[in-house]
C-alpha cells in the first residue's frame, strides 16, 4: 500500500509520522559503449518531515545519481528504469514534464555540488532568484517577489545588497549560501544537498551546514545530505545511509552507525575514521570500488569482504529491517539479534 | 590607470600588426625578380609597337619618380610613414588617381556587403548552432543547421556562380550583376533603393550561405561546453521553463565568446567578399583589386591588401573594448 | 532498443568493432571518410586509366556534351573533362596535402617548443602568432603570388604560397593542448621518474595529442584547397594546369552556363564541393572525437 492510497482511503492516518518522502524500488541504468551500468539498484527509503538523512559512499557508488533521479534529471545515456518517488503524497515519476518542472524547487529542491559554478556568471544574483520564483508562482507582484528573495537571503545570513551583485563578487561560502537561499525560496518539503561543502574550507563548511540546518527547522523540510565526510555527517544528520554499488547497504541512526555498524562495508567505513586511540594507524578498505559495468555476482561487496561466505558469492542479499527501523543488506545480518544498539 | 594602460597596450598591439603587415607587403615584392613598373609598361608596350630603349627609359624615369631607385632602407622608412597616413601612392593604371582615392570610392560598397552579410550569418548561424546543441530542442529544429554545415564545403564564389545561374539566369528572379540597373541614375528615391537592394541579394546570399556553417559549428561546440556548466544544470533544478534556460543561461553565455569571433570572421569573409564582388561586377574594393591584378597595377594591389589588413585589425581592437561591456566579469577587474 | 541487446551480449567488443560502432554514431566522421575514400579511389583508378595529356587543351573535340566517349564532356579548349577531373583532383589533393602537411608540421613543432619549454621562446612564438593572426592570409598570398613571375607559378610553388601563413592556427592549438597536458599527472610522474624531455614529448604527450594534430592537419588541407581555389579565381595560380579551381573559373569566364555548356563547370564544381565537404565533415567528426564533451554516447 502506498502513501497515496493511504491518504485517499484513510485521511486520518496522515500524520506527522507519515513519511514526507518515500522512494521505492528506484532503478537507474547508464547505457555506455562498454556495456550497461546499473547506477541505482532497486533502491528504497523514506524520510519524515524535518528529518535529516546523510548518504555516504565512495565516489561512483551512485550518490549523485540518486539525487538526480529524484529530481528526474537523469541525462542520456542514463535512464530511470523503474520505481516511485512520493513527495508529500505526489508520485513524481508519474508526473508529466511540465508538472515535474513545477515540482522542482516547489516540492523538492536541490542544492548543487559545485556551488562555485552553480550561478550564472553574467547574471545578477537577484535576477537568478527572481526567475526561479516567477517560474512557479504566477500571481505575485514584482515587489512581493523581490521581498521574498530578500527574506531568503537574510535567512542565510546574507546582506540585502547581495541581490544586486554578480557571482564573481561573492566568496565561495557566500555563493553556496545563495544556492541555499534559492533552494528555500518556495519552501519545499524535501531538500537535497549534494556535497554542499566540498569546495569550502573547514570554518565555512560548518557555517554552511548550520545554515542548512537552520532553514530546515524554519520550513520543516526533510533534508538529504550527500557527502563523504563522515565527521560532518555525524554532527548534522539523524540517520545515515551507506551506499555501495547502487544500493543502500545500511540505513540506521547516527548513533547505531557510529557505535554498532552492521554491514561489513559500513563497519569498514567507520573503522577508517581516525580517532585519538589509533592515531597514526591509517586504515583503508582493501580492494577497489567495483566497476558498475562488471559487478560481481551475489553480494557486490563480497570480493572485498573479510567475512564473505559461499552464499555471498552466489545469492544476492535483500534488505532486511529490524525493530528499530534500521535496514541492512547483508546475508550475515540477523535482524532478531539486534534489538537495541549496544552502547 | 590600469584601464589606460590596457588601452595603450591594445593600441600598441594594433600598431605592431600594422607594422608587420606593412613590412610583409613592402619586402615580398622587392624580394622577387619582377619589377612592377617594367612589367606594367612591357604589357602596355606589347599592345602597340615599341622601342626597347624607350621602354627602359620610361621604366627608369618612373622608378625615379616613385623613388624605386633609392636605397631600400630609405624606401622602407618612407613607406611606413605613408602607410600611417593611409597614403599608398598612385595607381599605375589610372595615374594620377591615388590608390587611396580608388579605395575610398569603392569602400562603401564593400563595407555594406561585408557587414550586412556577416551580421546576418552571425545571427542565423549562432541561433541554429545553439539549437543544434540543445538537447531538448525538437529533432527537426536540431537538424535544421545541417545543410548550412554542408554548405561550408561550397566556397562562396562557387555558391555565387550557382546562384547566378539558377536564380538569376534560369528563374530570372534577381539581376545578374552590377550595382544597379543600367539606365538608372543614383538618387535618394524608393525605386532606386529597391533596385539597389535587389542587386545586392545574390552576392550577400552567396556570402551568408557560405559562412553560416562555421558559426553553427563554433556555437555548437560552445553550446555543448556551456551545457555542461553547473549553472545550466542548477537552472533546471530550479524548475525554470526550458525557454528561459535556453535564453538566459545558455544562449547568452555561449554567445559572449562568439562576439570576439565576429571581428575575426570579418577578416575571413572579406576575402570571399572581394571575389564575390568581382563575380557580380559590384563596384567594390574587390572589383578594383581584381582589375588591378589583371592589369599588373601593383601599387593598387598592395594598397588594398594593406588597407584591408589595417581595417580588420582596427575593428578587432575596437571589439576588444566592446567585450567588457557585455561580460560583467571583465568589467570589474 | 537494439543497442541494449547487443551490449548485453558482448561485454567487451573487439577494437575494430568499437571503431565501426563509433563511426556509425559519429556520422560526420563516417560520411566524410566514405566520400574522401571514394574520391581517392576515383583519382587512383583514373590515373591508371586515362592519359594525363587529355587534361590539357586540344586533346579532344571541343564543347561536347557528356557521352560514352566523354563521360563528363569536353570543354571549349578541347580538354576531356574526365581526364581534367582526374588530374585536377590529383593536383588539388597534392596542393592540399603538401600545404596542409607542412603547415601542420610547423605548427606541431612550434606549438610543442612554445608550450613545453616556455620562457622567452614561448613569448616570441606566441606574440608572432598573435600579430599575424589578424592579417587576412589570402591577401598576403595574393601579394606573394602577384609578385612572382607568372611563368614561375607551378603546383608546388602554389602549395608553398598557401602554406606560408597557414601555420599559426595549428601552432596555437597544439600549444594550448600541450600546456594542459603538461599539467596532467602522467607527465609530472614521468618527469619525476627521470624521463628525458624528448622521452616525455614522444612517449607521453604526442600520443595523447594525435586527435588534435589530425584535426589540425585536416583543417589545414581544407584551408589550402580553399586558398588555392581563390588564387586560381583571381588568376594567380598556375593557369595552364587543370586545377579544379582553374577549370571552374575558365568556364565561368567563358560564360559556360549562359551558352548552354552546363557540363563544363558542373563536374569540377561537384569535385571541389565533395573535397571540401568531406574535409569539413571529417574535421567536425575529429572535433567530436577529441572533445569528450561533444562526444556523443548514444
Amino acid at each position: 500500500m502506498n502513501v497515496e492510497q493511504v491518504q485517499n482511503t484513510h485521511p486520518e492516518l496522515v500524520s506527522a509520522e507519515t513519511p514526507v518522502l518515500q522512494v521505492q524500488n528506484l532503478e537507474v541504468t547508464y547505457y555506455t559503449d562498454a556495456g550497461r551500468a546499473k547506477a541505482l539498484d532497486d533502491l528504497s527509503f523514506s524520510l519524515k518531515a524535518g528529518e535529516k538523512l546523510g548518504i555516504v559512499g565512495e565516489s561512483g557508488s551512485g550518490k549523485s545519481t540518486l539525487a538526480l533521479a529524484m529530481m528526474q534529471m537523469i541525462k542520456s545515456p542514463g535512464r530511470i528504469e523503474g520505481g516511485q518517488v512520493y513527495v508529500d503524497g505526489t508520485e513524481l515519476m508519474a508526473l508529466n514534464a511540465e508538472d515535474m518542472r513545477r515540482s522542482r524547487l516547489q516540492k523538492i529542491a536541490y542544492i548543487p555540488q559545485g556551488a562555485m559554478n552553480s550561478l550564472n556568471p553574467v547574471m545578477r544574483i537577484g535576477a537568478q532568484m527572481v526567475d526561479a520564483v516567477i517560474s512557479h508562482v504566477e500571481n505575485e507582484s514584482k515587489a512581493e517577489t523581490k521581498e521574498r528573495c530578500m527574506l531568503a537571503l537574510e535567512s542565510v545570513d546574507l546582506a540585502r545588497g547581495t541581490f544586486k551583485m554578480f557571482p564573481h563578487e561573492l566568496s565561495g561560502g557566500m555563493k553556496q549560501r545563495v544556492c541555499i537561499a534559492i533552494g528555500i525560496l518556495l519552501q519545499p518539503q524535501v531538500i537535497i544537498a549534494d556535497e554542499p561543502t566540498s569546495a569550502l574550507d573547514v570554518v565555512t563548511q560548518r557555517q554552511v551546514m548550520e545554515t542548512i540546518d537552520r532553514v530546515r527547522k524554519k520550513i520543516n523540510a526533510a533534508v538529504i545530505l550527500i557527502g563523504h565526510d563522515m565527521g560532518l555527517m555525524a554532527q548534522f544528520v539523524d540517520k545515515v545511509a551507506v551506499m555501495y554499488a547502487g544500493r543502500l547497504v545500511e540505513v540506521s541512526t547516527v548513533r547505531q552507525m557510529f557505535t554498532d555498524p552492521q554491514q561489513p562495508y559500513s563497519k569498514a567505513l567507520i573503522n577508517c575514521l581516525p580517532n585519538l586511540d589509533n592515531k597514526g594507524v591509517f586504515q583503508g578498505i582493501p580492494g577497489l570500488a567495483p566497476s558498475l559495468l562488471r559487478l560481481p555476482g551475489g553480494c557486490a561487496f563480497h570480493p572485498r569482504c573479510e567475512l564473505a561466505r559461499d552464499i555471498c558469492k552466489t545469492s544476492r542479499p535483500e534488505p532486511q529491517s529490524d525493530k528499530s527501523g534500521r535496514s541492512v543488506i547483508c546475508h550475515l545480518f540477523d535482524k532478531e539479534a539486534q534489538n537495541e544498539p549496544s552502547s | 590607470m590600469a584601464t589606460l594602460l590596457l588601452i595603450a597596450r591594445r593600441f600598441g598591439f594594433l600598431f605592431v600588426v600594422i607594422w608587420a603587415a606593412s613590412t610583409i607587403t613592402f619586402f615580398i615584392p622587392r624580394l622577387s625578380s619582377v619589377n612592377p613598373v617594367r612589367e606594367r609598361f612591357a604589357e602596355l608596350a606589347r599592345l602597340g609597337g615599341y622601342n626597347p630603349d624607350d621602354l627602359e627609359r620610361i621604366v627608369a624615369s618612373f622608378s625615379k619618380q616613385f623613388g624605386l631607385d633609392r636605397p631600400l632602407w630609405d624606401q622602407y622608412v618612407d613607406y611606413l610613414g605613408s602607410v600611417l597616413r593611409l597614403d599608398f601612392g598612385y595607381s599605375l593604371n589610372r595615374y594620377p588617381v591615388t590608390v587611396t582615392e580608388l579605395i575610398m570610392q569603392s569602400l562603401p560598397w564593400t563595407i555594406g556587403l561585408l557587414l550586412v552579410s556577416t551580421l546576418i550569418a552571425f545571427l542565423i548561424g549562432n541561433l541554429l548552432g545553439a539549437i543544434a546543441a540543445w538537447p531538448r530542442a525538437p529533432g527537426w529544429a536540431r537538424s535544421f543547421s545541417t545543410p548550412f554545415v554542408l554548405f561550408m564545403g561550397v566556397p562562396p564564389v562557387l555558391m555565387g556562380v550557382l546562384l547566378l545561374f539558377f536564380v538569376g539566369f534560369r528563374l530570372k528572379l534577381l539581376p545578374l550583376g552590377g550595382a544597379y540597373s543600367i539606365g538608372l541614375v543614383p538618387e535618394w528615391s524608393w525605386p532606386f533603393a529597391m533596385d539597389l537592394l535587389r542587386h545586392q541579394v545574390l552576392p550577400a546570399l552567396a556570402l551568408i550561405l557560405g559562412s553560416i556553417g562555421s558559426w553553427v559549428l563554433t556555437m555548437r561546440g560552445m553550446g555543448i561546453t556551456i551545457q555542461g556548466e553547473d549553472y545550466v544544470n542548477f537552472a533546471e533544478h530550479k524548475g525554470l521553463r526550458g525557454w528561459r534556460i535556453f535564453k538566459d543561461y545558455y544562449l547568452r553565455n555561449a554567445l559572449l565568446p562568439q562576439v570576439t569571433g565576429f571581428a575575426l570572421a570579418l577578416g575571413t569573409v572579406v576575402t570571399s567578399a572581394i571575389i564575390v564582388e568581382g563575380l557580380f561586377a559590384l563596384p567594390g574594393v574587390g572589383t578594383v583589386l581584381i582589375n588591378a591584378i589583371r592589369a599588373n597595377d601593383f601599387p593598387v594591389i598592395y594598397g588594398i591588401v594593406l588597407f584591408i589588413t589595417i581595417a580588420i585589425a582596427t575593428i578587432m581592437t575596437l571589439m576588444e573594448f566592446l567585450y567588457p561591456l557585455l561580460d560583467p566579469r571583465i568589467k570589474n577587474q | 532498443m537494439t543497442i541494449t541487446a547487443t551490449s548485453d551480449q558482448m561485454q567487451s567488443p573487439s577494437r575494430i568493432r568499437r571503431v565501426f560502432r563509433y563511426l556509425r554514431r559519429n556520422k560526420s566522421l563516417g560520411f566524410g571518410l566514405i566520400i574522401l575514400l571514394a574520391l581517392v579511389l576515383f583519382t587512383l583508378v583514373g590515373l591508371m586509366v586515362i592519359d594525363p595529356k587529355d587534361a590539357y587543351p586540344l586533346s579532344a573535340p571541343t564543347r561536347r556534351a557528356p557521352s560514352w566517349a566523354y563521360p563528363f564532356g569536353t570543354d571549349f579548349f578541347g580538354r576531356d573533362l574526365l581526364a581534367v577531373m582526374v588530374v585536377g583532383m590529383w593536383q588539388t589533393a597534392f596542393i592540399g596535402v603538401v600545404a596542409g602537411g607542412v603547415g601542420t608540421f610547423i605548427g606541431v613543432v612550434l606549438g610543442f617548443t612554445s608550450a613545453y619549454f616556455g620562457g622567452w621562446i614561448d613569448s616570441v612564438i606566441r606574440v608572432v602568432c598573435q600579430i599575424l593572426t589578424p592579417i587576412p592570409v589570402l591577401l598576403i598570398q595574393v601579394v606573394v603570388a602577384g609578385s612572382l613571375d607568372k611563368r614561375d607559378v607551378t603546383i608546388f610553388t602554389m602549395a608553398l604560397i598557401v602554406v606560408m601563413l597557414a601555420w599559426m592556427a595549428p601552432t596555437l592549438v597544439i600549444r594550448s593542448q600541450v600546456l594542459t597536458m603538461k599539467e596532467r599527472s602522467f607527465v609530472s610522474v614521468a618527469k619525476l621518474s627521470g624521463v628525458s624531455d624528448m622521452g616525455i614529448i614522444f612517449k607521453e604527450i604526442l600520443p595523447n595529442l594525435m586527435p588534435f594534430v589530425a584535426a589540425a592537419f585536416v583543417g589545414q588541407i581544407f584551408l589550402a584547397v580553399f586558398a588555392s581555389f581563390y588564387l586560381a579565381v583571381l588568376g594567380l595560380g598556375p593557369l595552364r594546369e587543370p586545377l579544379l579551381g582553374n577549370i571552374i573559373w575558365l568556364a565561368q569566364a567563358q560564360g559556360a552556363f549562359f551558352n548552354g555548356w552546363w557540363w563544363w563547370p558542373v563536374a569540377p564544381s561537384v569535385g571541389m564541393i565533395l573535397i571540401l565537404g568531406s574535409l569539413a565533415l571529417i574535421n567536425m567528426g575529429l572535433d567530436e572525437l577529441s572533445n569528450p564533451r561533444i562526444r556523443k554516447s548514444e
